[in-house]
């Protein structure tokens, strides 16, 4: 029987993992991320599965490669700037069109930042996570059970369409502890990849993983091919949570661990008489453009709230379309917004605080 | 009755190497060895970037493509998700000895049970020519126009001498391919690799000292009198690690 336990974010991220049929984990320590790696460390070998501790990001991405190239379940976890090395390999194997999961719980940035919670990554995960055309699946939970009911979520969808997945947590989600349900009673039958890499003892022609392409149109007809397949996913695979949207003139949009303080805020602001409410996008990519457009017809402004200088925005304006004004409001470096900070800006949209 | 013929590990397509290269010499030796020891079926290669990035064109088993320098890391992942698969990359100096070092040095420290063909010639084929972290000292490239000075682009590496003195490494090899005498040492060399694979001793590499007449500017025929004169005596062949009469732990 699946049971009940308290579980910090970054251990259940890797037991959801195990649950959902990974036996291959590579990784390379990083703050803060360092309980998902060592609680893999503890399980592993007890299961039959690999623990590998690479030389670094780098290699710990090409190691998933790899192992996702041979058909398996396979995870790497890191933290903001080990993803930024691990960028590379996203990238080919978005190109060889490879599944696999890939964690990145923030920190605050550039460069070595700090080690407090942090989104300053949105941009990273959702406009460029490797050189070249592509994108990968970006799933943002904001609760420890999210985390756990979104990597079995990331790893069917990434083998439905082939391609790499990221949940983008931050150090929050990760070191924060909740009760949580893991675990399904029977083994999970996983889909046959017929394009792997694992020995075709003569029964099938060579499989061949590759991104290289060197005939211009080849590659162009290929990337194209792969777009219309980020078409279908943008049609049928966005997520999101509508809290109170329904009648709100005040609309919040915010992921991830923000949302909860945003949640609070907004149950303040309906106890106050403002109608507020909360968008919620689960996947960042593909952005839940639908449930914004939906929400318009009665917002009078929009507010987005970020633990980064502003990069959701983006996906939001684009997603209004100059239909209503967004506002931004967040702390970045490592600074958690509080919900009195959030009321106060709704305060100020409504008018009520000058 | 037949008495040469394309062995079957090599597929019928046309490899774009230059003439004279001797890459087309060492892919056979691989496919040879695959067939005799029947690892086709079972093997998974992985190709770097470079020359021989295409090679996944030529080796009939499943192939992967690695990132420039990574092949040691993405054999990694497919023999640790795949214990039993023969896992093989195939790697030339830049990918191994520079961009790839860490991934070369750490696969080999952990001893995995993966083998790996290292093609030296001592330049950057590919790209046209440039300085590789195994060209020679004075050795004119096109990013060493006055030739290799140390005192600014430092010395060659001898990959073969620094494994040896990893305790994963169980097997390491260092042949050249310049001559019939010299292609059939390199022969058994990587059947002895690919049969400590076989018996999981740990890491086996087999450096192979080749040529690239192309970028050394030299026929087919000087630039392996220039392997003999100059890289050999820089590059000795011979076995430089051999654990393979060791008990496996």
């Amino acid at each position: 029987m699946a049971e009940r336990v308290l579980m910090k974010g970054n251990e259940a991220l890797a037991e959801a993992a195990i649950q959902a049929g990974c036996r291959n984990f590579f990784g390379y320590p990083i703050t803060p991320q360092t309980e998902l790696a060592a609680y893999m460390a503890k399980r592993m070998p007890k299961i039959g599965g690999t623990y590998l501790q690479a030389e670094s990001e780098v290699a710990a991405i090409n190691m998933v490669l790899g192992a996702a190239s041979t058909g398996v379940r396979v995870m790497t976890s890191s933290s903001s700037p080990g993803i930024s090395l691990k960028t590379e390999g996203i990238s080919y194997m978005a190109g060889s069109d490879l599944p696999a999961l890939i964690i990145n719980v923030q920190r605050g940035g550039p460069g070595l930042g700090g080690i407090q919670p942090s989104q300053a990554d949105y941009w990273q995960a959702t406009r460029a996570p490797g050189h070249g055309d592509l994108h990968v699946l970006v799933f943002a939970p904001s609760s420890v059970q999210e985390m756990v009911d979104l990597v079995s979520h990331a790893y069917d969808t990434a083998d439905k369409y082939r391609m790499p997945a990221m949940i983008l947590a931050d150090g929050m989600l990760g070191q924060m502890m909740e009760p949580v349900v893991i675990g399904q009673e029977e083994e999970k039958e996983l889909p046959e990849k017929e394009w792997a890499a694992n020995g075709h003892e003569f029964k099938r022609d060579h499989n061949i993983i590759n991104s290289l392409y060197l005939q211009a149109q080849d590659l162009e007809r290929l990337v194209k091919e792969r777009f219309e397949r980020y078409e279908v996913i943008k049609q049928n695979e966005a997520m999101c949570e509508n809290y109170m949207v329904d009648d709100a003139e005040y609309v919040i949009v915010s992921y991830g661990a923000t949302s909860r303080i945003c949640k609070a805020a907004v149950r303040e602001a309906r106890e106050q008489g403002i109608k507020a409410g909360l968008i919620r996008p689960i996947t960042l990519w593909p952005f839940p453009t639908e449930d914004i457009i939906k929400s318009i017809p009665n917002a009078k402004k929009y507010l987005c709230v970020e633990m980064s200088m502003g990069q959701m925005i983006d996906d939001v304006k684009l997603a209004l379309n100059g239909a209503r004004e967004c506002d931004f409001f967040g702390h970045t470096g490592g600074i958690i917004p509080t919900p009195e900070e959030v009321l106060s800006e709704i305060k100020k949209m409504a008018g009520g605080e000058k | 009755m037949v008495v040469f013929e394309k062995p079957k590990a090599l597929t019928d397509a046309q490899t774009h190497y230059c003439p004279g290269c001797t890459h087309g010499i060492i892919h056979r030796l691989v496919a040879e060895c695959m067939d005799e020891l029947s690892l086709e079926g079972k093997a998974v290669g992985v190709a770097p970037v470079g020359c021989s990035v295409m090679a996944y064109d030529y080796f009939g088993c499943d192939m992967i493509q690695a990132p420039h320098g990574r092949a040691p890391a993405v054999a990694t992942g497919v023999k640790r998700a795949k214990p039993d698969a023969f896992v093989f990359t195939y790697q030339g100096d830049g990918d191994l000895a520079a961009i790839g070092t860490a991934e070369t040095v750490h696969a080999a420290t952990r001893g995995e049970n993966i083998t790996i063909i290292f093609v030296n010639n001592a330049i950057y084929g590919m790209t046209g020519g440039q300085m590789a972290p195994t060209s020679l000292p004075n050795q004119i490239t096109q990013t060493t126009p006055y030739g290799r000075d140390v005192n600014t682009a430092g010395y060659p590496i001898r990959v073969c001498e620094m494994l040896s003195t990893l305790d994963g490494v169980a097997y390491a090899e260092r042949v050249a391919v310049d001559c019939v005498k010299n292609v059939n040492k390199a022969k058994k060399a990587i059947k002895k690799a690919f049969q400590t694979q076989i018996d999981k001793k740990g890491l086996s590499i087999i450096e192979v000292v080749s040529s690239c007449p192309t970028n050394w500017g030299l026929s087919p025929n000087d630039a392996l009198q220039w392997l003999r004169d100059n890289m050999l005596p820089y590059y000795p062949l011979g076995v430089y690690k051999d654990k393979t009469g060791e008990e496996v732990k």
